[in-house]
């Protein structure tokens, strides 16, 4: 672990005050992981602990989750649950119950790629890690894990958060926070595309802090659901899954919303599956034919072929799972 | 209780010791600018030095006042610092759940979390869950069940029980394996881990 100077925020000011080359820590367990490795090498790290945004609470128009909340907390609090199942479920499905623990929110969202030659250094290529050294998974042996929707010539790692993935289906927002004060992101915007700059992952400026995250009332977030397809039966990171919420009224769509994650290079919210289901019979060949569409621009490597049609699997078996409680 | 044999008291005014990472470098450079480097070291060790940063850390109901380098893991902390060996480094990436202890009652991954953010908070390990000579009913359970073969996850699985336990995540075999998920048993022991907590779990209804 290279050095670095370490620091206690007592007020969210100060932290904003950060300094370039500066890390805000919470839970720890993907910085200090990656800082072990060298992968990451801050100058100066802020426990951000002490700050007051460990909350989850009701407000006007939906909820209100703390960034500093743990992973577990947020899990297993009665408003998430009732609220938002689709969050209580993605983070249930995520990591083991120590990690939960320790992980917070806002953290879970800042998590960088389990892409094996960004994590490992004797992979010198990786775009995102040196910008503009190459990217050693497009055309390495190890690329079953990546993904298939939103990748560039640059990179094409795959977003390893759940949480995101429901939070981007439900319209979530972030609260940041810096020197200039509040700034509201949508989290389909706060998670950026790759690109030619796979080295810049967030809408977020130095010094700036998540600080809280909203998601709005809505029918189809009450009824939503989280979809989890993996190597392992848990503790294991997503090959596809599925954040789905539906409103149906005499089994016609009113509202759907959809995100992909574990093929994506960001949480993937499907428009183009949504906007072919509004107004539709809530069937398994509509969620088929929305997949076939949502899918059709995926493009597969060496390894990871199969996540084109896991990924329209795991969609239409997550709507068609909520869809059958109201049959 | 006696304090640990490797426990070292802080104590600012010690002289400096040379390490022998500073020695072995010294020597090896000898050859080549071997001033240079030595230097290069010394200064690197008095940076590092000047770094420190003090916490108390309590670790099963006693204080223990550290100064550390801040890239101290907790794991490292009890394992190097305070010669609490018990609980165990296996990954030291948040993989295996070795090293699982209790902060405040929680369980988490003790070698993903920098000892001084924890000065203050009330830290179990594997050391402190018995009550004096009687063993903690997740030990007794581990042992008449057998629940481990080379025992090196026995620790972080004992702890990681006694707080599923505690969370009421033990009403049935499916969820005591989702919930135990996060502490890998190489030798495969996992129906007697299983069969341990399961028995340990109702004991304590």
């Amino acid at each position: 672990m290279h050095p670095f100077d370490f620091a206690i925020a007592h007020d969210v000011d100060a932290a904003a005050r950060a300094r370039e080359g500066s890390k805000f820590i919470a839970g720890g367990t993907n910085l200090v992981d990656l800082m072990k490795t060298t992968v990451e090498r801050p100058a100066h790290v802020i426990d951000i602990n002490a700050l007051p945004f460990a909350g989850v609470e009701r407000v006007s128009g939906g909820l209100r989750i703390g960034a500093l909340a743990r992973m577990s907390d947020v899990a297993a609090h009665p408003l998430v649950v009732e609220h938002a199942p689709a969050i209580a479920q993605a983070l249930l499905a995520s990591a083991s119950p120590q990690l939960r623990n320790a992980a917070s929110m806002g953290g879970n969202l800042m998590q960088r790629t389990r892409c094996p030659y960004f994590r490992e250094l004797t992979f010198t290529p990786c775009n995102k890690r040196n910008p503009g050294s190459g990217c050693s998974a497009i055309d390495g042996d190890e690329n079953r894990m990546h993904a298939i929707l939103g990748t560039s010539a640059a990179c094409i790692a795959t977003h390893p958060s759940d949480f995101a993935v429901a939070l981007a289906a439900l319209d979530g927002v972030l609260t940041l926070h810096g020197e200039k004060g509040d700034r509201e992101v949508r989290a389909t915007d706060f998670h950026l595309l790759p690109g030619d700059t796979p080295h810049l992952e967030h809408d977020i400026h130095p010094g700036e802090l998540i600080t809280s995250i909203f998601v709005p009332d809505a029918a189809h977030a009450r009824r939503s659901a989280y979809l989890k397809v993996r190597d392992r039966a848990s503790y294991e990171f997503a090959l596809s899954s599925a954040a789905v919420g539906l409103d149906v009224a005499n089994n016609t769509i009113r509202s759907v919303r959809i995100a992909l994650g574990g093929v994506g290079t960001k949480p993937w919210r499907a428009r183009t599956a949504e906007r072919m289901l509004v107004g539709k019979r809530a069937t398994r060949d509509e969620f088929r034919k929305a997949a076939d569409a949502e899918l059709k621009d995926a493009i597969p490597r060496k390894q990871n072929a199969f996540k084109i049609e896991l990924a329209k699997r795991t969609l239409v078996r997550a709507l068609d799972d909520l869809a059958g409680g109201s049959r | 209780m006696p304090l640990p044999p490797c426990y070292t008291p802080p104590d600012d005014d010690a002289p400096p010791d040379p390490s022998r990472r500073t020695f072995l470098i010294g020597s090896a450079a000898s050859v080549i600018a071997a001033p240079l480097l030595a230097r290069a070291q010394e200064q690197a060790d008095a940076e590092a030095e000047a770094n420190r940063i003090e916490v108390t850390l309590n670790v099963n109901g006693r204080e223990y006042p550290l100064r550390l380098d801040p890239r101290t893991t907790l794991l490292d902390a009890l394992r190097e610092h305070i010669g609490l060996t018990g609980t165990k480094k296996g990954c030291d990436q948040g993989a295996c759940g070795a090293c699982t202890l209790l902060i405040d009652g929680r369980r988490v991954n003790s070698c993903l979390t920098l000892a001084v953010m924890h000065g203050g908070k009330k830290i179990t390990t594997i050391e402190g869950v018995a009550s004096g000579d009687a063993l903690h009913p997740v030990q007794a359970a581990f042992i008449r069940n057998d629940g481990f073969q080379c025992g090196y996850c026995t620790p972080g699985q004992i702890c990681s029980a006694v707080a599923l336990i505690a969370e009421g995540h033990a009403k049935s075999d499916d969820e005591i394996r989702e919930w135990m998920s996060g502490n890998i048993c190489r030798c495969g022991a996992y129906p007697n881990i299983l069969a341990a907590i399961r028995e340990a779990a109702r004991a304590s209804v």
